[in-house]
């Protein structure tokens, strides 16, 4: 599992986000993938065809597998900064 | 935020080590010069800055690399070059006119020149079990490494080839981690042949060797020239079992299996150059494996085949973070010479120098490229049955089945079985069908690429017209009968 590192840096105070309705703490301004993956959320879609899980995989906002929905609009979870209070929902982002 | 102009001399796409480079050759030579990326800050991967929630302890070091970043950073912020980062470009049309999405809303700019330095995009060639939660690339891990101050696992692979593995591995250890082993396609001759290339860059070299003889006296195995058979599991508890390749095509020899428990496995086979914005503008292209695969046609101070469009960094050819600098600076010293700007003595006198300067790191870059070129016989030994575009679930008998039944380039395929029509846009699977596709055709050229289209990123329709009623849309007058 993921995991934080404390030796060279200091961290802000944790703020809570909304996953799915779940309240699930996360660091202000680190990427959404990385909060999610912290917290045990690794599969952020099920793949179309096959049904299979699916997470974070290329971190820099290429390969679309951690698409998700952030206060309504659709988006990659690893290239968006965590702010308290945002409403995440998963699933590959499509859903209406 | 301060109002950016429409129509800049110089726009630079791309912020890493040849966008900063080009940026400031174009503002030193006068050039109104904007600068765009997608991230928060500039750095690209390579210079990636800590995020902003992170505060560095006094005394703490993040090494050499950000230490440049920070350099570069403050040069952008002590020069007048105008910054637009968190702007996701998705169009650049024939004109040069750049459309981009940021956080308020559309922003259209139409620049005389345009330098491209979007940099690269890391090559994963499929295994059974890549798309487990849990796998993430090599590329990925430096930015959680670099910029999250994140360990992708308690207990982490590292597999691939080329220098990240070793960086990668290093610094897993170095904050804390522990890797279970390093898997390297790449044997010590490889290494060894690569020397008199790196031997230009002894700095750079002694680094890598100091970090490989860290990682050893760590005590973490590396198995050269391996590969990944299958990784199984979930999240948090992988099995990646590994196996023997041969030499130089990469194909899985048959020999001994062994198996490594794991909660990360991170795994890159290479890096590409990203040219979806020069496809997008049907500039030309040239396959050259030893630089990465398919690059835009330029000469020497980057300039591509379309008037005002120039190509910096790995973008025009793998070679790293320090001749994408200097190329970044000849190509902006050269949009400004081509705009007419007069150019004064002391950078005629630095171009010279730049050119010089980019043949020695160019040939040292290019000896690490060759080192993580495609293997033909790596691609060749992917299982039928393993997904090859993660975004529409396409195996490899899905693309072998469209090639048998007549398809003969990559869009033919992607037409019949929705390979590379997914969000990514071919991004993550293009080198590996067209490898597949050329095996049939004849070689890469004749596989061709995915055709490039706008919008170069996912973006919302909703985001891109905003907030209208339908009064406000203008109804035209019916012609007369």
């Amino acid at each position: 599992m993921l995991r934080r590192v404390e030796t060279l840096v200091q961290r802000a105070s944790p703020v809570f986000i909304d996953v799915d309705g779940r309240r699930v703490a996360a660091e202000p301004g680190e990427s959404l993938a990385v909060a999610l993956a912290i917290s045990g959320i690794t599969t952020l879609r099920m793949s179309p065809e096959r049904g299979e899980p699916r997470g974070m995989f290329c971190l820099m906002g290429v390969c679309q597998e951690c698409a998700v929905r952030v206060d309504g609009c659709r988006t990659t979870a690893c290239t968006e900064p965590v702010r308290a209070g945002m409403v995440v929902e998963t699933g590959g982002g499509w859903s209406d | 935020m301060e109002r950016l102009s429409a129509e800049p001399d110089l726009l630079v796409l791309g912020a890493g080590p040849a966008g900063v480079g080009a940026a400031l050759a174009g503002a030193a030579c006068g050039l109104d010069t904007l600068i765009v990326d997608e991230a928060a800050e500039s750095g690209g991967q390579i210079y990636r800055s800590l995020h902003p929630g992170l505060r560095l302890r006094s005394g703490a070091d993040l090494g050499p690399d950000a230490r440049v970043g920070d350099v570069q950073r403050r040069w952008l912020a002590e020069n007048p070059v105008r910054r637009a980062f968190g702007r996701r470009v998705w169009s650049v049309d024939a004109a040069l006119r750049v459309d981009a999405m940021g956080r308020d809303g559309p922003e259209t700019w139409r620049p005389h020149a345009l330098v491209v330095a979007t940099g690269t995009t890391e090559r994963i060639v499929p295994f059974p079990g890549w798309t487990l939660p849990g796998v993430i690339g090599l590329a990925a891990a430096t930015i959680l490494l670099k910029s999250q101050q994140v360990l992708p696992g308690e207990r982490t692979v590292v597999a691939g080839c080329g220098p990240l593995l070793v960086a990668v591995a290093f610094n897993i250890l170095k904050a804390g981690g522990n890797v279970a082993a390093v898997i390297d396609l790449s044997g010590p001759a490889d290494w060894l042949a690569a020397l008199p290339g790196l031997a230009l860059r002894p700095g750079l070299a002694l680094r890598g060797l100091g970090w490989a003889r860290a990682v050893r006296s760590a005590g973490v195995p590396t198995l050269f020239r391996h590969g990944i058979h299958a990784v199984r599991g979930a999240a948090g508890a992988l099995e990646v079992e590994v196996a023997p390749v041969s030499a130089a095509r990469g194909w899985m020899t048959g020999g001994t299996l062994r198996r490594f428990a794991a909660d990360g496995l991170v795994v890159g086979h290479g890096l590409t150059p990203a040219i979806e914005v020069t496809r997008l503008l049907r500039a030309r292209h040239v396959f050259r494996p030893a630089w990465g695969g398919w690059v835009p046609e330029c000469d020497a101070e980057g300039r591509a085949s379309i008037p005002h469009l120039y190509v910096a960094g790995d973008g025009a050819g793998i070679a790293g973070a320090v001749p994408a600098y200097l190329h970044g600076r000849l190509a902006g010293l050269a949009a400004a010479r081509d705009l007419g700007q007069p150019e004064a003595a002391s950078l005629r006198w630095e171009r010279a120098a730049l050119r010089r300067a980019l043949f020695r790191s160019v040939r040292a870059g290019r000896a690490v490229a060759a080192m993580m070129a495609l293997r033909p016989g790596h691609v060749a030994g992917i299982p039928a049955e393993t997904v090859v575009c993660r975004c529409e679930d396409v195996t490899r008998a899905d693309i072998e089945a469209a090639v048998a039944a007549g398809a003969r380039e990559m869009n033919q395929v992607k037409a019949w079985t929705r390979c590379g029509m997914g969000p990514c846009q071919g991004r993550m699977c293009g080198e590996v069908v067209a490898e597949l596709v050329a095996a049939h055709v004849g070689g890469r050229e004749a596989a061709g690429s995915f055709t490039g289209r706008a919008p170069l990123r996912p973006i919302s329709l909703g985001a891109l017209t905003g907030e209208f009623s339908y009064s406000d849309i203008p109804i035209p007058q019916s012609a007369p009968l």
